[in-house]
């Protein structure tokens, strides 16, 4: 892999661009892999590039039914943090901050990881409580964080209302300047390319309609190219992960729903940071593009339409409208729906399953953007050495038979 | 007279200035019509390399235009010149250059260009780390086109909800006649059209429908449908959103064209229509050439150049070259030629055209070259030269030498791009025609049809055939009509067209990636060489194209870029253009106000208030409120001066040593009747009601399905198969949707029913030891000892003249009675019990203290010490589980689970700082060791804390790990401010423990 620098830029400046090498090859699949990963987003192509990178395991394919990222990786909006409130899930999170503040050099790829902060807003008393909660437990676990007054969130974000007069006046905010956002294609695209380098094989446009299994342990995936052989398979199939599963004869605890997003068009720089509210239910950032990025809540039924209801993006906008009156006049230029598996406690699942050979990272719910790195490492971990990584311990499937619920739904940022 | 305006054509006069400079435009000018007609070149900058850039097209699909209108709070950033109406007194400035358009610094970085390919930023900015920020900190200083306001927005919007048989969308000559066809069936139509005219094309046509001249025709057509009381005419309104189940959204803008803000009413409203049937006859775009240069002011749209000559008399510019692919653009020479400028020469790429409208224009001596491309443009802000030269018959290569035109305006055509947008937005894939050159539709997912130039129909008898059978078609599938036509045929006077020739990529002497940037997305600077090198790169996907160039990411969504965009990448990937396929276009068809969106549900309308009977009542006696839900509830009543803590003192003492009062008619109340009422209220319940009496109250807990709280409350029996439910205030609609649900999928063969009685019933609490006393002062129909109505029982009564239900329950420890009357009678029920209450100093006291003293008596509040993995048996409430019910309650097996009966689940527990002084912070996290290093070993949180005035210390709540086989244990809090309270795990019942008081 040749490496990406100013100078390298330059050079190819010279001769026109006409000498780049390709960021990935497109192979042809081999009869049989030692892993295959079924999805190409971004927890797909992590899981990869570290199965390649951290174990040594480069007989590897990534079968994608579309195009790499284009799921829920090409859908988000892009926000990162780790203020999670129980001590699995923040550390889990914190984990792939840590690696997201390293990941362009980790992967020499711009991911343009943008550590510009972020606001969790209180509007009622309860939500203050919940606030100081969640930061006295993330300072204990080493998670950076503070409770913030209005007067600091106006500082921090000089449009935004803190009118006592407001419907839900804002009484405070928890503040995280470790999160921000990334640039969510590069994310793909820089894992991919590494991967890539390392040896996997990237199999865009096949899709996987089977899993064969031989003796209750996994032998290969059926593909609308064909059967491919595989001592382990990996699902990574946001969106779809209950219909993944049910190919194994497995059943999820998933509900998979539309959620849907929206960006303004692009105006001058006038949000510097990420501003989230639970109880008036949306959140904001501003890309370096000048696009207001914005998503709120899941639709209310069940889907895999990547589209939405136009009343969901009203509430949205209202939301917004009522934390930055100033963006009323601005304008919606393209709303989009990604499909997201939700888990009953709005925490993921990353978990062997009763079948042998065959592991499962699925249920982030509407907050997978921000783990990926982390997701893809600790699913790497428990794929390459047949046991769950002791931070994906916690999320097994297990629980839901157990009853160790990790209950994120007041950190999870979005109601699911 | 502005130089560009042709004589004939006449109008009142408007002033307006751009960029500060005042000119005149006439009535009916859009911004960018009047801009040409007074010469004005450079009306802004390109988004990455700052190239100065002209008006382009002259609607929807304009990518350069973007302009800034007006100032202050009402300003608006980034419309299109070319969909502004010109107004008197308008006021437009460029988004970008600095210090002017003319001139902008920036513009250096265009000399730059080629150390900025596609996802140059992801190549570089890396290295060293730490500097990401500071790089990111330049490359956001050049981000954004216009500036959002910064003061709330003076404008109103609404909202409209409609339903129709039939809607059109378009009122060009496909969707006027649509709509007439589907009116005269006596459907329900609605015409909506984004443009301020009805007549689409039509309006810069000098074509004749049936003997009349284009917009006459239009005149008596519009006039004969608003004529109709079945039909709604729409002007300047944007299908914007085509959702599922045939729901679209129209965006009508009301007053832009008078004045920045609405001078009344709202500036603008959202229609959410449900349509039987639709159809989409929403025209089609011009689509440019990709030629060297393509981008400089002077070069347009061929259509656009008639259209502006046409229909707002400008001529913008004087020695024109046309820049054709197909004969259609040749009507442009013509129209040019007729306002007496010089058409320079007319440059076809097709070697041997043969079309009527060819010879039409050969005959009038202009220059025709066939077989040739434009290959370049000349000029810095305004074009001064055309170079054009022989190309090969596939349009590949330059093969002949280059000629220079002298001219400053080009106008081209490569082309129609049916406007697919609606149809996509509803998930129909849209299939590449090569006849057409063009995607058409594809095939319907919802109610809907296109007709027209949408469908890729362009001669206008076409449109018009089409447009009639679909408007007939979709009033008869909406059940009007049988699907006959009123008028069968047109005649028309048009050219035959002879076959357009496929060519997106002009050739030039040198290769694409050395040629002048070829200009594809004119907004983002997307160019040819671009696209080559993503697919150089790797990138075949035409989804990863569109990412990594950004090519249709613009406010133009690439209306006119993204077919030549996708025909360069197949080109580039050696496969047809339907193999390669297309983006995805979404909604908004074009950008949509926020505001209208939002519409009226903002500001103190974003959520209703809600308040109960009394709370003027509270205002006047200068309450604090707390947001609860969506009620309003008093928090505390401060007496002159005092603190929070010192009203809570006060209060809570009333209560405890005389009598107190609350409002609780915020409590979620749900009456629940039917024959199976008891049972399902008792698999709702973790304990039974089936043996619950009328008149006796009982306190229950609800679980989710995972054994955790979800709501508690009291549940009185009203009569045989007749209870009342009481939910915590926020949990109301919750229990209600629970209730429901449960009822509707899985036993719906229970017959039991529910309704909503919230706001229907008052709750004043009367509390404390001489709580008798004041209820007995106003009600004398019901036996108040203790023997004849004891504690969890409720009686029917007159309280002050008003028929009342009195419950004798008690969140405070404290005997206690709560008063329910009809709501109208709240506040008379309040204000007796006050003046009853009177002497014994009766303190009416808010939420605040109603935490305090339930806290002092260790009772819970969902939501504050339970957060969704708490079961009863955690909050020390085994008691309330019926382990031997007959029936299954929900959330009893998870209470089973290994993790559910685990040792050492987190347990509720009292705190009781050292220091009596110190109040612990709600939300402190409890750990054994304060001396260990971060990450700590967190054991609990604090989920309660109060400085208690009864006690004269401070107490707390806490879930803790164990806690139930700790008391007696310290613990620490340790604080962001470096302290560490330290305080003793001990009952959570912290006042009278016996619970005597409220059982006297």
């Amino acid at each position: 892999m040749k490496k990406y620098s100013a100078f390298s830029l330059l050079k190819n400046a010279l001769s026109y661009h006409e000498n780049w090498q390709k960021v990935w090859r497109s192979p042809t699949p081999k009869k049989e892999y030692d892993v295959i990963v079924v999805g190409g987003g971004g927890h797909g192509l992590a899981t990869a590039y570290y199965l390649a990178k951290v174990h040594g395991i480069t007989n590897i394919a990534v079968i994608e039914k579309g195009y790499l990222g284009g799921g829920n990786t090409a859908r988000n909006t892009t926000i990162i943090r780790s203020n999670y409130l129980w001590d699995e899930a923040a550390q889990l999170y914190d984990l792939s901050l840590k690696l997201w503040e390293g990941l362009s050099q980790e992967l020499n790829y711009n991911v343009m990881f943008s550590q510009r902060g972020v606001l969790n807003l209180g509007h009622n008393l309860q939500d203050m409580r919940d606030i100081e909660r969640r930061v006295n437990a993330n300072r204990l676990n080493g998670i950076d964080g503070e409770v913030v007054s209005p007067q600091r969130i106006k500082e921090i974000a000089p449009l935004i209302n803190i009118s006592r007069d407001s419907r839900y006046p804002i009484l405070g905010a928890s503040w995280q300047p470790r999160g921000g956002t990334a640039r969510h294609d590069a994310v793909a695209w820089g894992y991919a390319r590494g991967a890539d380098a390392l040896g996997v094989d990237l199999i865009q446009q096949t899709e996987v309609t089977g899993i064969r299994r031989k003796d209750g342990a996994v032998v290969g995936v059926e593909t609308s190219n064909g059967f491919i052989g595989a001592r382990k398979v990996a699902c990574v199939t946001a969106g779809n992960s209950g219909v993944v599963a049910a190919m194994a004869g497995l059943r999820l605890p998933v509900e998979s729903r539309p959620l849907q997003a929206l960006v303004s068009e692009p105006v001058k720089p006038c949000l510097d940071t990420v501003v989230m509210s639970n109880a008036v239910h949306g959140y904001i950032s501003q890309s370096d593009k000048g696009d207001l990025v914005i998503g709120a809540g899941v639709d209310s039924y069940n889907g895999y339409g990547q589209r939405g209801s136009f009343h969901v993006v009203e509430h949205t906008i209202q939301a917004i409208c009522e934390l930055f009156p100033a963006f009323s006049r601005v304008r919606m230029n393209r709303q989009w729906g990604g499909v997201v598996d939700t888990c009953p406690d709005a925490c993921p699942i990353i978990s062997k399953t009763s079948v042998q050979g065959l592991y499962f990272n699925c249920g982030w719910g509407t907050g997978g953007f921000k783990a990926t790195p982390g997701s893809g490492y600790v699913f790497a971990d428990t794929v390459a050495n047949d046991r769950p990584h002791p931070l994906a311990a916690a999320f097994n499937l297990d629980r839901f038979n157990s009853g160790a619920l990790i209950d994120e739904h007041g950190a999870a940022g979005v109601a699911h | 007279m502005s130089r560009n305006r042709l004589e004939s054509h006449t109008g009142a006069t408007l002033d307006f200035t751009f960029n500060g400079k005042a000119y005149q435009g006439i009535v009916g000018d859009t911004l960018a019509s009047a801009l040409l007609a007074n010469g004005v070149d450079v009306v802004g900058r390109s988004f990455k390399y700052a190239r100065p850039r002209g008006i382009f097209g002259h609607g929807a699909e304009e990518p350069n235009a973007i302009i800034q209108l007006g100032a202050g709070a009402a300003t608006i950033p980034n419309l299109k010149a070319t969909q502004v109406e010109l107004y008197q007194g308008l006021e437009a400035s460029s988004v970008n250059g600095w210090p002017s358009v003319d001139f902008d610094v920036m513009g250096i970085i265009g000399a730059f260009g080629r150390l900025m390919p596609p996802g140059f930023y992801y190549k570089t900015f890396m290295y060293p780390k730490k500097l990401w920020m500071t790089y990111e900190h330049f490359i956001r200083k050049a981000a954004g086109l216009g500036a959002t306001p910064v003061e709330a927005d003076p404008d109103s919007y609404d909202k409209l909800n409609q339903h129709c048989d039939v809607l059109v969308v378009g009122a060009g000559p496909a969707g006027l006649v649509a709509a007439r066809e589907a009116a005269r069936t006596g459907a329900r139509v609605i015409i909506a059209d984004e443009q301020s005219e009805f007549g689409g094309s039509l309006l810069a046509s000098k074509q004749t429908i049936d003997g009349r001249i284009a917009t006459d025709w239009i005149a008596s057509l519009v006039a004969e449908l608003a004529a109709y009381k079945n039909v709604q005419l729409l002007p300047r309104s944007t299908v914007f959103g085509y959702y599922d189940h045939n729901f679209l959204t129209i965006l009508e803008r009301r007053t832009d064209h008078l004045a920045l803000s609405a001078p009344s009413g709202t500036r603008q409203r959202i229609h959410r229509v449900r349509a039987a049937q639709v159809v989409l006859a929403t025209g089609a775009f011009e689509r440019p050439l990709v030629f060297a240069h393509n981008d400089i002011p002077g070069v347009m749209l061929a259509s656009s150049v008639s259209t502006y000559v046409n229909r707002y008399g400008v001529a913008p510019g004087n020695k024109l070259v046309v820049f054709t692919t197909n004969d259609n653009a040749y009507q442009t020479a013509l129209d040019w030629h007729q306002t007496g400028r010089q058409v320079v020469a007319v440059v076809d790429s097709r070697t041997n055209p043969s079309g009527e409208i060819v010879d039409a224009v050969k005959a009038l001596g202009i220059e025709v070259l066939v077989g040739h491309g434009l290959i370049e443009a000349r000029g810095k802000k305004r074009v001064k030269a055309a170079l054009v030269a022989p190309i090969n018959e596939s349009g590949t290569q330059v093969v002949g030498a280059v000629r220079y035109l002298d001219s400053d305006l080009i106008a081209c055509s490569g082309g129609w791009s049916p406007a697919i947008h609606l149809s996509s937005h509803t998930g129909a894939k849209p299939v590449w025609d090569p006849n057409i050159v063009g995607f058409r539709p594809g095939a319907s997912k919802q109610q809907e049809r296109s007709a027209g130039a949408c469908r890729g129909t362009f001669d206008l008898a076409g449109c018009l055939a089409e447009g009639a059978s679909a408007g007939a078609e979709a009033a008869k599938l909406s059940g009007r009509g049988d699907g006959g036509l009123q008028f069968p045929g047109f005649s028309v006077e048009e050219y035959s067209e002879q076959p357009q020739q496929a060519l997106f990529l002009v050739p030039h002497t040198q290769s694409t990636s050395r040629a002048p940037s070829q200009f594809v997305d004119f907004q983002l600077d997307v160019s040819a060489s671009g696209i080559e090198l993503a697919v150089r790169e790797g990138f075949e996907s035409v989804e990863h194209v569109k990412r990594y160039t950004a090519l249709g990411f613009g406010t133009d969504q690439g209306k006119l870029g993204n077919i030549n965009g996708m025909a360069i990448l197949a080109n580039a990937l050696d496969q047809s253009i339907a193999e390669t396929g297309t983006t995805i276009f979404r909604p908004s068809y074009t950008p949509t106000t926020f505001g209208a969106i939002a519409g009226r549900d903002v500001n103190h309308l974003f959520d209703p208030e809600r308040y109960t009977a009394m709370h003027r009542w509270h205002q006047q006696q200068g309450a604090e409120f707390e947001d609860v839900g969506q009620w309003k509830r008093p928090w505390y009543f401060p007496q002159s001066g005092e603190s929070l803590q010192k009203a809570v003192n006060r209060e809570g003492l009333a209560v405890r040593n005389s009598v107190g009062i609350l409002d609780a008619s915020t409590l979620g109340k749900i009456d629940i009747q039917g024959p199976d009422a008891a049972e399902f209220i008792t698999r709702m319940y973790t304990n039974s009601y089936l043996k619950l009496a009328p008149g006796k109250c009982r306190y229950g807990v609800m679980l989710k399905e995972d054994g955790m709280i979800f709501d508690d409350g009291v549940c009185a029996c009203l009569a045989d198969n007749h209870y009342l439910m009481f939910t915590t205030t926020g949990g109301a609609a919750g229990v209600l949707a629970w209730l429901e649900l449960w009822q509707q999928t899985e036993w719906p063969e229970l017959q039991v029913y529910f309704t909503s009685v919230t706001d229907h019933w008052t709750t004043a609490t009367v509390t404390g030891p001489n709580a008798r006393k004041v209820i007995a002062k106003v009600c004398n129909d019901i036996e108040l000892s203790n023997e004849a109505f004891g504690f969890m029982d409720w009686r029917d009564g007159t309280v002050a003249g008003v028929k009342a239900r009195i419950f004798r329950i008690s969140f405070t420890g404290e005997l206690s009675y709560e008063v329910n009357v009809p709501a109208h009678y709240g506040r008379h029920i309040w204000e007796a019990l006050i003046a009853a209450g009177e002497e014994f100093n009766i303190t009416p006291y808010g939420t605040e203290t109603m935490h305090v003293l339930r806290a002092e008596k260790g009772f819970i509040i969902v939501g504050q010490d339970t957060d969704g993995s708490m079961t009863p048996a955690d909050m020390n409430m085994d008691w309330v589980v019926g382990k031997n019910k007959a029936f299954s309650f929900i959330g009893k097996r998870s209470l089973q689970r290994s993790d559910t009966v685990r040792e050492n689940r987190k347990q509720l527990v009292g705190l009781k700082t050292l220091k009596g002084s110190d109040v612990l912070p709600e939300g402190a996290q409890v750990v054994f060791d304060a001396k260990q290093k971060i990450p700590m070993s967190m054991q609990g949180h604090v989920t309660s804390s109060y400085y208690s005035a009864s006690l004269g210390h401070s107490i707390a709540l806490a879930v803790v790990k164990g806690g139930h086989s700790r008391l007696g244990q310290v613990v620490y809090c340790p604080l962001a401010d470096g302290r560490s309270i330290a305080a003793e795990i001990v009952s959570s019942v912290f006042y009278d423990p016996k619970g005597e008081r409220q059982h006297v």
